[in-house]
């Protein structure tokens, strides 16, 4: 029970007509990496949103250490949004600020620490990440990468116990990739920090999670740790892996008859 | 460093602008002037006071010494009860002298000429002024004239 | 009948979305800075960039305003032999509409499409979401600092062009076509009362200034994050900034007119 810092139970999310989310239940162990992954579409980022508060289930509930995210008041949410650092695919770094003032944001807005600690603090989290040297520069300056290195040591500037990564793989070259995954792991192996990541890179996932679910329609297909999931039989779980084209995620969108189709432009249209 | 260079363009931003308030106060609305001296006042009574506004100057010799403060009607005489502040430092307004509603120009406006009388008491405040001759109405003008013109066949 | 529908739609719709606007104002306005000097220099950046990058446009709009309206003033007055109050035209003229309203429009062009591309690429970019992410009200941060810079910047904006709108009616009224300048000045100064004329322009444009810079904020917040999306939203800023101008300026010189 305790031993997981999010719990999701039963939650459904709609927009519109359509259910994003259907009494889907998850946990998010604490200290491990997690990863959830599905196709494109699933709304796997509208998780991450769900438990961060940004947006609320219609029904169920989400437990963030404890607390009841859905029930937390605007003070309450703000609060325990400290507790989480969240790194979004684009790096959302404020442009309008060099990448130290970045990093020293979240310090300034929610601590009373003297400009001295907060500047000891910043050097320590970009040295972490690799980009101490480039402390002075503006987010403009950066590359894809880079920003995202930078995003990721303002997301764990004020030491959260839980730290989002919403498709952190996502368009990288194989040595950026590989200086993610070395961040994922360190960070989680020296302060035990819990991370959740979203993404649909397979190989790259599975080879630093914990613990992994698949969603897709909606649902959970598949959880387990990556080797159960590596060897399930599900037929999603295989197309998924396998990077299939043609399966249970149909290769072609619904449309007619395709003889039908041709027939009538035949005719004259 | 750059924010100092922005403070400054904020602050020069903003003395500007009140420099351009100052500028319409004092030399587009006329404000300083009138406020800052000392006045006394005076009154006088008009038959038709035309097109007198309040503010309008008072001067004598071409001289503004002072400006209309108040026109109300006087509901027993049916004349206009005019009310003047004049500027402190004119004291010697003789008590006979005589007051015209004149015309600045054709669409200019109007103002009141003081004609100096011959008294050696002069006006203090809260004095009046009886002499008046009241403003030339156009309407009046041209009935007149033709009036006379068509007396003279 | 569909037809029907669809008005009655969109009709709901643009209500829902002033109520939604109204909402937001309360909260933008209610919100609580959480240190006075933080708030200030974030005030003063977005006054720099709102207000001051705005002025050059401003003065020079205000000389040629000033001077087209001294050239024609001139020229109509004169068949009336009136050219000397063309100095009480040209000052009445900027001080009750002009200088207000196309002031306004301007700004609701230049500073306010300005405001609401910056935020709807705030929103666009996530920044936006990782502000709220890292507990910070973006109301505080972003969308307060913003409005009321525009309350501030706009009425100074407009007193300055109308100065500058005066200066360059003088230049060509005096300096060229010959006008006596006491006149021009002393009929001028005779006619423009500062309570009401100068006052009155100013409570203008602030009212303007809180329209205007409100639909951009708001716009911004509100817009598709696309590109598309935030084009869109910068020209609703500038039709509905204008047209609220427009219409506000009616309201407003009726009430200060007099009583009807």
């Amino acid at each position: 029970m305790s031993n997981n810092f999010v719990d999701i139970q039963n939650m459904s999310f709609y927009r519109g007509d359509r259910a994003i989310y259907k009494d889907i239940s998850l946990q998010i162990p604490k200290g491990k990496i997690t990863a959830v992954m599905g196709p494109s579409g699933t709304g796997k980022t509208t998780l991450l949103r769900l438990i961060g508060g940004q947006l609320m289930p219609d029904e169920g509930k989400i437990f963030l250490d404890q607390q009841n995210v859905p029930d937390l008041s605007r003070t309450q949410l703000y609060e325990a949004r400290k507790k989480i650092g969240m790194l979004f695919q684009s790096g959302a770094l404020f442009t309008d600020i060099s990448v130290f003032d970045n990093v020293a944001f979240p310090l300034r807005e929610h601590t009373n620490f003297s400009e001295s600690i907060i500047r000891d603090i910043v050097i320590m989290k970009l040295q972490s990440v690799g980009l101490r040297g480039a402390a002075k520069l503006m987010p403009t300056e950066l590359s894809g990468g880079m920003a995202r290195r930078a995003a990721l040591a303002r997301a764990i500037a004020l030491d959260p116990q839980l730290v989002m990564f919403d498709e952190p793989f996502a368009g990288q070259d194989p040595i950026s990739m590989g200086v993610v995954m070395a961040l994922i792991l360190r960070l989680n192996q020296s302060v035990g920090m819990t991370s959740v990541l979203v993404s649909h890179d397979v190989d790259e996932s599975l080879s630093i999670a914990d613990y992994a679910y698949i969603l897709s329609g909606g649902g959970v297909v598949a959880q387990g740790t990556p080797d159960e999931i590596r060897h399930s039989s599900d037929e999603r779980v295989k197309q998924f892996l396998g990077g299939l084209p043609d399966g249970p995620v149909p290769f072609h969108f619904e449309a007619s008859d395709y003889k039908l189709d041709m027939d009538m432009g035949g005719q004259g249209k | 460093m750059k924010s100092k260079q922005l403070e400054l363009m904020v602050g020069l931003f903003v003395v500007l602008g009140f420099a351009a308030l100052a500028y319409l106060a004092i030399q587009v609305s006329g404000l300083s002037g009138a406020s800052s001296k000392d006045v006394y006042q005076i009154q006088a009574r008009f038959d038709d006071i035309g097109g007198l506004t309040q503010r309008a100057k008072v001067s004598i010799a071409g001289v503004t010494v002072g400006e209309v403060d108040s026109i109300v009607l006087d509901k027993e005489l049916y004349m206009a009860l005019v009310t003047f502040n004049i500027y402190a430092d004119v004291q010697n307004i003789p008590i006979d002298s005589s007051l015209a509603i004149l015309t600045n120009g054709l669409l200019g406006e109007k103002y009141v000429g003081v004609s100096i009388g011959a008294e050696e008491e002069y006006l203090i405040q809260g004095g009046e002024l009886y002499d008046t001759q009241s403003a030339l109405v156009l309407e009046n003008l041209i009935s007149q004239f033709l009036f006379e013109s068509t007396q003279g066949d | 009948m569909k037809s029907i529908q669809s008005t009655g739609l969109s009709a709901i719709n643009s209500i829902a979305a002033f109520g939604r606007a109204g909402l937001f104002l309360i909260q933008v306005v209610l919100h609580r800075p959480k240190s006075f000097s933080g708030a200030m220099s974030l005030l003063i950046k977005q006054i720099y960039s709102v207000g001051v990058l705005s002025l050059v446009i401003i003065i020079v709009s205000g000389l040629f305003i000033g001077m087209v309206l001294g050239l024609q003033g001139y020229t109509i007055l004169a068949k009336f032999g009136s050219e000397q109050a063309v100095g009480q035209l040209l000052a009445l003229t900027l001080l009750r509409e002009l200088g207000p309203v196309v002031t306004a429009l301007l700004f609701a062009g230049r500073a306010c499409s300005a405001l609401t591309a910056e935020i709807g690429l705030m929103k666009a970019t996530e920044q936006l979401s990782s502000l709220e992410m890292m507990g910070v009200d973006p109301y505080r941060r972003i969308i307060a600092p913003r409005f009321i810079a525009g309350l501030i910047c706009l009425p100074i904006l407009c007193i300055i062009f109308s100065a500058v709108g005066i200066l360059g009616g003088e230049f060509v009224a005096v300096s060229w076509l010959q006008i006596h300048g006491g006149s021009f000045w002393s009929l001028m100064q005779q006619s423009v009362y500062f309570s009401t004329d100068v006052v009155n322009g100013v409570i203008k444009a602030f009212c303007f200034a809180i329209a205007t810079t409100w639909i951009a904020v708001f716009q911004g917040y509100e817009c598709e994050p696309t590109s598309e999306g935030i084009g869109k939203a910068t020209t609703r800023t500038v039709v509905l900034g204008s047209l609220s101008i427009l219409a506000l300026d009616f309201i407003l010189t009726a009430a200060m007119i007099g009583d009807f």
